[in-house]
């Protein structure tokens, strides 16, 4: 923690105001710190202003107040973001968001390109990556005739390519069954970066992140109370799938 | 769902360079839409047709395209004959039959035979994701390219939310009749589709701008050559000297 602390954090919110346009304000006074090597979890409700956050960090949506810091430089203009976006990766909820290229290969190859690597030395990231998550042989599939887990991990390889320094992953469990969540589960586990996952599966959060914070009227709070466990407990029609409220 | 069920195939034709084919087919559809001649017409129209028995090609699906075109030809063959008038061919009762119309109609038989025989063995066997790659190397504007790459890519996913919103108004006892609240209901589902499509696009092109987007495409397209290219080009190349030289003579 101690070396945590010293670092600059890699990305820094001060009293962030956002509102959609017509709309409430979502985001109100809200302070935020990512530091080096940090694997946060966000847990809250829905609408409650996680994916406007996300958005807000890419430079997507522009904030009515507030100063935002990334890698240590304030970042205000479409330029400012334009060149801290290529070093942070956000996971979009809906892969048929970030998949558009014809084939996955494309796809994952899609962000070293524009990032100037020239051909062989995208494709060559591209297979790497495709090969990490365990998606080598994929590199010819049609992107949507892909299943719902496999544009998932596509989505992520796609952004890992660009080798980011953080990831933004917004809800990157929502709709997966039990294998493709383990796989991810794994992938993300192993990441050598920081970043910030939106989820609501406990399980997951409990396996992925070191520490969790929760999103009220507006604000980030740190949600020290909480600690995911799990228990064994003996009851009636105990092999149901149930849960405890 | 697009089946490609002719891209997906291994004869001759798939392995010769696509923008090949493309530039070939572009080039005789336009010499033959412009062609007055019988002479010119018909050697075309047989041109096209005995590119049709190229091995490999799955003769029923082309026979399904191709009859799509005949079904309009014979709506033509009714109608043009009757109401085109110049001399009479034929007088069948009070109904005449005139000689330009059915001119015409035998032009425009010949011609759109001619094209979409071509179209079908020559374009329609390149997949889409390639033809848009082909049309990049050729010089066609990239916004263009990406458009119909784009549409192709998102079609699918606007035609899945369509068929979530059908079942959305179906499991509410939805049934259209002819009346105000049918109508009105198909209003909303159009209008729902476009307001989807549109904040669609705006996620897409949000991530790919999180990918480092800056208006730029760079494709991954490489066409490796094959001997048959040239026999390709110097056949298409004669063909098309021989036609428009038909089409002088006459």
């Amino acid at each position: 923690m101690t070396t945590e602390a010293q670092a600059a954090p890699l990305i820094s919110l001060r009293g962030i105001h956002f509102a959609y346009p017509g709309g409430a304000p979502i985001l109100k006074n809200l302070d935020f710190d990512l530091f080096p090597g940090e694997r946060v979890g966000l847990v809250a409700p829905n609408g409650s202003g996680k994916t406007t956050l996300f958005h807000v960090i890419m430079g997507l949506l522009k904030p009515t107040r507030g100063t935002i810091t990334l890698f240590g430089q304030p970042v205000a203009t479409e330029a400012d973001f334009a060149a801290t976006r290529r070093r942070i990766g956000l996971l979009f909820q809906d892969a048929d968001d970030q998949l558009f290229s014809p084939t996955v290969l494309e796809d994952v190859a899609f962000g070293p390109l524009n990032l100037g690597k020239d051909r062989e030395e995208a494709v060559a990231v591209a297979q790497k990556t495709l090969a990490r998550l365990g998606l080598s042989g994929f590199e010819d599939r049609v992107t949507f005739r892909l299943s719902g887990g496999e544009k998932r991990l596509v989505s992520l390889a796609t952004i890992l390519a660009m080798e980011p320094e953080v990831l933004l992953l917004d809800e990157p469990t929502t709709g997966l069954d039990d294998h493709t969540r383990h796989t991810l589960t794994h992938v993300i586990g192993e990441l050598d970066l920081a970043y910030v996952l939106i989820s609501h599966n406990a399980r997951f959060l409990s396996r992925t992140a070191d520490r969790t914070y929760s999103m009220e009227d507006g604000r980030i709070l740190l949600d020290e109370e909480v600690h995911f466990h799990e228990h064994v407990h003996a009851h009636r029609h105990g092999q149901v799938p149930h849960r405890h409220d | 769902m697009i089946a490609e069920t002719m891209a997906q195939g291994h004869s001759l034709l798939h392995r010769i360079d696509p923008r090949l084919r493309v530039l070939a087919a572009a080039f005789f559809s336009c010499a033959v839409a412009v062609f007055q001649t019988f002479t010119a017409l018909s050697a075309a129209c047989l041109a096209a047709l005995v590119l049709l028995l190229v091995p490999g090609l799955n003769f029923r699906e082309t026979g399904r395209r191709l009859m799509v075109v005949v079904w309009f030809l014979l709506l033509l063959w009714c109608l043009l004959p009757l109401t085109y008038e110049g001399a009479i061919a034929a007088k069948i009762g009070v109904v005449s039959i005139y000689w330009p119309g059915v001119r015409l109609s035998a032009q425009i038989t010949l011609k759109s035979l001619a094209i979409i025989a071509v179209f079908t063995t020559l374009v329609a066997t390149i997949p889409v994701n390639t033809l848009g790659q082909s049309l990049a190397r050729l010089g066609v504007p990239a916004k263009l390219v990406y458009l119909l790459l784009m549409c192709y890519r998102y079609i699918f996913v606007i035609e899945q939310e369509y068929h979530r919103l059908v079942a959305a108004m179906k499991i509410r006892g939805f049934r259209p009749r002819t009346n105000l609240h049918t109508y009105r209901s198909y209003a909303y589902l159009i209008g729902m589709l476009f307001v989807r499509a549109a904040t669609r696009a705006d996620r897409v092109y949000q991530a790919m701008r999180c990918r480092g987007f800056d208006g730029r495409f760079h494709s991954l397209a490489t066409f490796p050559p094959h001997p048959a290219n040239q026999w390709f080009a110097l056949a298409a190349a004669f063909a098309m000297i021989l036609l428009v030289g038909l089409e002088w003579m006459d």
